[in-house]
């Protein structure tokens, strides 16, 4: 296993590490927002989806462990990496003016920070309940709109959301650069596709929110 | 034409530097930016002051020497262009030009806007060479290599080693220039044999010497004097992922 350890002490490593991890994530909010959005169709549906997700309990904690773990990593990789960035120049430039690199390759660390905030809460709120006003383990559907009913937390899941939409346009598109793969037949793809995921998977999720703060979902 | 110059002046790497101001007059627009900093040095000699220390040796863009951030870019303002080769007309009468050396843990400061750059030759030493058999000469044409992949080889090659790619980079990270090699060699036969080590060689080399890692700004191309593509990252990471995956030199590091 020394391998590993070599490969994960390594810049690159960890960055693949980050992009892995990165794409886990993608996946997962893809599914996420497509079955969340049964809250559109009647809540027996959405109440009927979240009892299948529970199903079987052994895939149930496998995938929820998989995801905690692939923070953990994420969240790891990306503190390391700013601190060697951070070292890699101790004396600033009296003017540095950008020539390239997106809004969004930017806000990586700072959008992240907040995202990693926002799992926490998001966990507390509609997976464990502490955070929310009337719990239900079973009827999911009055836990979306209870939950969206209070404007302070509607207001930080649409933040939460723009910050995903930030980290998945720089994210999706830098993941394939991190792996190898840029390539003249599918750059200009791979930058359609980030976008698109970054525009269309927070859209679905504010629509949630937005239902239930406009009264289209009650 | 009549300038302001706000130039970096520190004396060695153990003390801080800052910057001196100097109005400097009468420059001819057809100079170049280094022949414009002789100028200036010998207005500093003749009133018994230092001149400003700088890097330069072939002054025609192919030895990558020169190494001034000219008013906050590697190289100044001009594409593709190293500062031995950027002429003062493209500056207007009268401009204040701010010049700094490349900034990185990795480059300390020799003096003033002069910066040792030895950690990009341990880089290289670590393993940006092929092994090749001494004697004579192979016959040329025996080793078939397609058009295209000499091309895209030629084109990584390309790079001087001026390390621009790290001034530029918000990380301070040398991937552009490790890549470039990995790229060239990666590409040609010839460098098959030691594909893998090199990598993984190369990148330790890299990562000790303090360099930042990359998050794909892509501001490395842009300063890039010989525009190295950004595919030579990505050559870099996919070759270092197959190494170290499939690598069974357990005792390369
Ligand atoms: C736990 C909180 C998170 C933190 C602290 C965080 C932080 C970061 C940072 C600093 C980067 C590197 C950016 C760069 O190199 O330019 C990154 C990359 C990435 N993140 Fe996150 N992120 C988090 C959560 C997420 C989530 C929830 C997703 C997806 C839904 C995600 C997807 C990605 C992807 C796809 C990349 C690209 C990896 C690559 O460039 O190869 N991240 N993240
Ligand atoms: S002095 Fe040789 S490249 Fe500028």
């Amino acid at each position: 296993m020394q391998w590993i350890r070599r490969f994960y002490a390594s810049t690159i490593g960890k960055k693949v590490v980050m992009a892995v991890t990165g794409l886990l994530f993608t996946g997962f909010v893809v599914g996420h927002v497509s079955g969340n959005l049964l809250v559109y169709k009647s809540p027996q549906a959405l109440n009927a989806y979240a009892a299948f997700l529970k199903g079987s309990a052994v895939v149930l904690w496998g995938v929820r462990l998989t995801l905690l773990a692939s923070v953990a990593l994420h969240a790891h990789a990306a503190y390391s990496l700013t601190l060697v960035s951070r070292r890699a120049r101790p004396e600033s430039y009296d003017q540095l003016d950008r020539q390239a690199g997106t809004w969004s390759a930017r806000t990586m660390r700072w959008g992240g920070v907040l995202l990693l905030v926002f799992i926490v809460y998001h966990l507390l709120h509609f997976t464990v309940g502490s955070v929310h006003p009337s719990f239900s383990h079973t009827d999911v559907y009055t836990n979306v709109v209870t939950g969206f009913s209070v404007p302070a937390v509607a207001v930080f899941y649409i933040v939460a959301m723009l910050a995903l939409a930030i980290h998945l346009h720089h994210g999706v598109w830098s993941l394939f650069q991190t792996l190898g793969i840029n390539h003249p037949h599918t750059n200009r793809l791979r930058r359609v596709f980030a976008t698109l995921l970054a525009g269309l998977v927070p859209l679905g999720f504010v629509a949630i929110v937005l239902g239930v703060v406009l009264g289209w979902v009650h | 034409m009549n300038l302001t110059l706000r130039v970096w002046r520190q004396e060695h790497a153990q003390i801080s530097g800052a910057f001196v101001t100097y109005p400097v007059s009468d420059i001819n627009p057809d100079m170049s930016f280094l022949e414009m900093l002789d100028v200036v040095n010998e207005g500093l000699i003749a009133r018994q002051e230092t001149p400003i220390a700088f890097d330069h040796d072939c002054r025609e863009g192919i030895c990558g020497a020169c190494s001034l951030t000219i008013n906050g870019i590697p190289h100044g303002p001009n594409r593709a262009t190293t500062a031995c080769q950027l002429h003062m007309r493209f500056f207007a009468d009268g401009d204040t030009i701010v010049i700094e050396p490349f900034r990185a843990k990795a480059f300390p400061v020799v003096r003033d806007l002069v910066v040792d750059r030895a950690s990009f030759d341990r880089i290289i030493a670590a393993g940006g060479y092929v092994g090749v058999s001494t004697g004579s000469a192979p016959e040329a044409n025996a080793l078939p290599i397609a058009k295209a992949i000499a091309d895209r080889a030629m084109d990584a090659a390309q790079c001087i080693g001026c390390g621009a790619c790290v001034a530029a980079c918000p990380n301070a990270s040398a991937m552009l220039f490790t890549g470039a090699k990995v790229m060239h060699l990666g590409l040609v036969p010839q460098g098959q044999a030691e594909r893998s080590d090199r990598v993984l060689r190369m990148v330790d080399q890299m990562d000790a010497e303090g360099f930042g890692g990359c998050t794909n700004y892509g501001e490395c191309h842009e300063a890039c004097p010989k525009e190295i593509p950004l595919e030579a990252i990505a050559r870099l990471n996919g070759d270092y992922l197959r190494a170290a995956l499939s690598s069974r030199e357990e005792d390369a590091a």
